[in-house]
């Protein structure tokens, strides 16, 4: 029997294995970023030809904007992520396979949380030029911010991804589930991208929701371990 | 011989239909059987209950001593499903590499590539598997399967899409197999191709299992035989 470390190492490498896959498939196809990010950069640019606001009211709705589409073009990753399984029976293959049930959730979330990050990134920089608002006066706290609150979306889309992947109407109840659920996680993400696109934010404010961000991912994370088997059941 | 395979008492249901009705099989570890039966028998059911990849109502299966869902069990099993398994968009290689680290193949360079020669997609090994004819796609599906030196082999169909040169390939890659000491359950509709590869032959009519037992050399010779003799409706 191996140890619970060598266990967890090769959790680990088969998590980093279908990561590695699913990103080697989307740079060739290009699917999931395409639709999410034309989305993501389509919206903030309607939206701001729609409102005629002052930059200190832009500031104030920045991070809301931002966070609402991400999550939305999220769902977009997401969708993709287990229908990616789908054709050729892929998902039968891995789950008759020695590769854990744990691996397959992380790896999809990985892979997930790697291409919303891109998403996210060309969202800031299109967002940052048509609304000006300078996102960079905080880079590492901005950065962490990001990750942390992407890593969230990501577990959560790759839980849900799966329980939906079998599903006639998955890409309208994908969202529908997800949403409510992301309530508390984008409330501290929206408030914490408003704190850090002010110029002198209150660090004991954005402690507060940084806190916040790190209970949601470690929760969900540790759920998402622990029910893989059950979640995955074909 | 140990049995590799034991299935008691056997019952899955899809709503109110059985698709499988009190089946009891058990499979000697380095036998080769063949699962004979029409199209809705119950084959593709029992192959996935094997693979672990479908619930049972009643009964108990066994895999190896184990659950077909413990880890354990999954280890040492290779699964051919009616769906080939790969992906399209990555190449043949490609597709390798990736199922040898998911199954924690050692030395995966030199097993990919000898499995790449073997079912010969050497020439092809960097093209993306959208390009291949359906051949090569079953042929790039077989290596995956073997490629982890399972000791339980699961074939649903594997002579689908196969010409003449492909099947005596694959009949080959069985008998090696065996040679090897692997147990092997496969579904077919080629009876000729069945016989002379199994040591054991499972017919299912309607969920039912209406024969086991060795094969026959009068099954050889006759392969219409089993089906005439046990089956209500008659001919193969």
């Amino acid at each position: 029997m191996p140890g619970p470390d060598v266990t967890r190492m090769r959790t680990v490498q088969q998590a980093l294995s279908i990561a590695r896959k699913d990103l080697a498939i989307e740079l060739r196809t290009k699917e999931s970023l395409n639709a999410a990010g034309a989305f993501a950069v389509t919206i903030l640019l309607l939206l701001s030809f729609v409102f005629d606001v002052t930059s200190e009211e832009t500031r104030a709705i920045a991070g809301g904007l931002l966070w609402l589409v991400f999550a939305f073009a999220g769902a977009l990753v997401f969708n993709r992520g287990f229908a990616r399984e789908l054709p050729n029976e892929c998902l039968d293959v891995l789950l008759a396979s020695p590769l854990s049930r744990a691996s397959l959730l992380v790896g999809k979330a990985v892979a997930n949380f790697a291409m919303l990050l891109v998403v996210e990134f060309v969202s800031l920089i299109v967002f940052g030029i048509f609304y000006d608002i300078r996102w960079w006066l905080h880079p590492a706290q901005l950065a962490g911010a990001f990750v942390l609150a992407t890593w969230g979306i990501a577990i959560i889309g790759a839980v849900f991804g799966a329980l939906t992947v079998n599903l006639r109407l998955r890409e309208l109840m994908l969202p529908v589930i997800i949403y409510p659920l992301l309530i508390p996680l984008l409330i501290a993400a929206i408030e914490m991208t408003n704190l850090l696109f002010s110029a002198q934010p209150s660090q004991s404010d954005e402690l507060l929701w940084a806190r916040l961000l790190v209970v949601f991912d470690v929760v969900f994370t540790a759920l998402a371990l622990a029910l893989a088997d059950t979640i995955l059941v074909n | 011989m140990p049995e590799a395979v034991v299935l008691e008492g056997v019952w899955k249901f899809y709503g109110d239909y059985a698709a499988l009705r009190d089946v009891t099989l058990a499979v000697e570890s380095g036998s080769c059987c063949a699962l004979l039966g029409r199209n809705g028998a119950g084959k593709t059911t029992l192959l996935r209950i094997l693979a672990g990849l479908s619930h049972i109502q009643r009964g108990q299966v066994r895999l190896m001593g184990e659950s077909p869902r413990n880890e354990k069990a999954r280890k040492q099993t290779g699964f051919l499903g009616h769906g080939i398994g790969v992906y399209e968009d990555l190449s043949a290689c490609e597709n390798l590499h990736f199922f040898a680290r998911v199954a924690g193949v050692r030395d995966a360079k030199s097993m990919v590539s000898n499995w790449l020669d073997r079912v010969e997609l050497g020439r092809v090994a960097a093209m993306p598997v959208r390009q291949f004819s359906r051949g090569m796609r079953q042929r790039l599906a077989l290596a995956r399967t073997f490629l982890h030196k399972p000791s339980v082999l699961l074939l649903d169909e594997p002579f689908t899409s196969l010409d003449d040169r492909a099947i005596a390939m694959l009949s080959e890659l069985l008998l090696d197999a065996r040679r090897e000491g692997a147990t092997i359950i496969f579904s077919t509709h080629q009876l000729r191709e069945a016989f002379a590869i199994a040591s054991h032959v499972a017919l299912i009519e309607n969920g039912r299992l209406r024969f086991t037992g060795e094969r026959t050399p009068e099954m050889l010779e006759d392969p219409g035989l089993l089906y005439r003799r046990y089956m209500d409706s008659g001919a193969a």
